[in-house]
């Protein structure tokens, strides 16, 4: 059997289909950590939780923040279906940055009429946005 | 007859009409473009999650999941997707009619989005849990969301057994089908028969259990439902408005060219008369 080197990534939003091409490793966080494909990898399906998710191809790297969704994966192509996925270029970095200190005054605010915990969620948004703009921006 | 300054009132007013139809034809046809490109790319997701769930349910045979479980039917909800605006045909009458067609049968509840549908099950006294206006021309996933949270929640907690959602399916520009489809409890049977295409299944791993992938994956597939019921939903209502409009512009353009022919007529009327008058006056019949 012939070994493919390279895996079809597939990401899928709501609203579109953000990207459909060739890789030759990806890393995405699940719910359960870290994981990185490889090509002819087992099938497998699983929760992802918000982080950056990193596509390598050829010797370069690139980067899209992802919010939750699962993904599915085959022994020749990756479909993650994501809530939210956006490349770093399409990062309103600003809006981030402000809803990063909403949520922080939220959280250290000693109201208990504040949800916390959705907070904490539009916080972890902010700073993976943040992150994936600052690192991964061409 | 009517007088000639009459008809000639008339024609200014349906010219005037006819005016406005003919641009609000030209708008929702601009905007049905768009409308057609995002359901377009809607699809995919919806398909994908579709094959998931499919796969999942194939593969484990007998899984048990309270989204999956039929229950004995005591409340159920259905959600109604109409417009916010009437001129559009049909479109809301339709859809609202086939609601409450379900709801008087198994006395449903609501949940409207769109404002016609909302006032239309009102007036029938149908109680309305919640309804949604301002959203449904421009559909957001966000807007799906909330939805199928509050409908999740009521079926989790036994305040439903069932959820239906009644919206159009769009067929093609001058063809639409109100719908009523079963959202909750998912039925396994219903997946079972789509064919899974690898053939590899039974060796997936699924991370972090078969049990909390479906779990996650299920109310995951009621937005995604919701969504694309909203976001058809909307380019029925333009494509229908489009319709409505395009016929309206053209009878309008009839009901001129018949005035026309009675205004002309009423002309030539008055000056043979005139003429009759005046040789009738000058005596030379004498």
């Amino acid at each position: 059997m012939i070994m493919a080197n390279k895996i079809r990534l597939r990401i899928v939003t709501p609203s579109k289909m953000l990207c459909d091409k060739e890789a030759e490793m990806v890393i995405m966080r699940t719910t359960s950590g870290d994981t990185g494909i490889l090509p002819n990898h087992q099938p497998l399906t699983t929760t992802l939780d918000y982080g950056i998710l990193r596509i390598f191809n050829d010797g370069k790297e690139q980067a899209v923040a992802a919010f939750g969704g699962f993904a599915q994966v085959s022994p020749e192509c990756i479909t993650i279906l994501s809530d939210a996925a956006e490349w770093p270029e399409e990062i309103d970095v600003d809006r981030a940055k402000h809803s990063k200190e909403r949520a922080e005054k939220r959280i250290a605010s000693t109201d208990s009429s504040i949800d916390i915990l959705r907070a904490e969620l539009s916080l972890r948004r902010a700073l993976i946005r943040i992150e994936a703009y600052d690192k991964y921006r061409h | 007859m009517a007088s000639m300054r009459d008809i000639k009132r008339r024609i200014k007013s349906v010219n005037s009409t006819q005016q406005i139809t003919k641009a609000m034809n030209l708008v929702a046809s601009s905007k049905l473009t768009r409308a057609r490109n995002r359901l377009l790319d809607t699809r995919p997701f919806f398909n994908e999650t579709r094959s998931v769930i499919a796969e999942l349910i194939n593969s484990s045979g007998s899984i048990s999941n309270p989204f999956l479980e039929k229950r004995d039917v005591k409340n159920c909800i259905v959600i109604l997707i109409t417009g916010d605006r009437g001129l559009c045909g049909g479109y809301n009458v339709n859809i609202s009619k086939l609601a409450m067609n379900y709801a008087e049968k198994g006395k449903a509840k609501a949940v409207t989005i769109g404002s016609k549908g909302r006032d239309y099950l009102k007036r029938r006294n149908v109680e309305i849990i919640k309804s949604f206006t301002g959203i449904s021309e421009n559909p957001k996933y966000s807007d799906a969301q909330e939805i199928s949270k509050l409908v999740i929640d009521m079926f989790t907690k036994g305040e439903t057994d069932e959820v239906y959602i009644a919206y159009t399916e769009f067929k093609s520009t001058i063809s639409h089908e109100p719908k009523l489809v079963k959202l909750l409890p998912a039925d396994a049977d219903d997946f079972k028969t789509e064919k899974d295409k690898d053939g590899v299944s039974a060796l997936t791993i699924y991370e972090p259990s078969e049990e909390a992938v479906l779990e996650y994956v299920i109310p995951k597939y009621v937005n995604t439902v919701i969504f694309g019921a909203m976001v058809e939903s909307a380019v029925c209502e333009l494509g229908a408005r489009m319709t409505a409009m395009d016929s309206a512009t053209d009878n309008a353009a009839d009901m001129i060219d018949t005035l026309n022919l009675l205004y002309n007529r009423a002309r030539q009327g008055a000056i043979t008369q005139e003429i009759t008058e005046i040789v009738s006056g000058s005596g030379i019949y004498d």
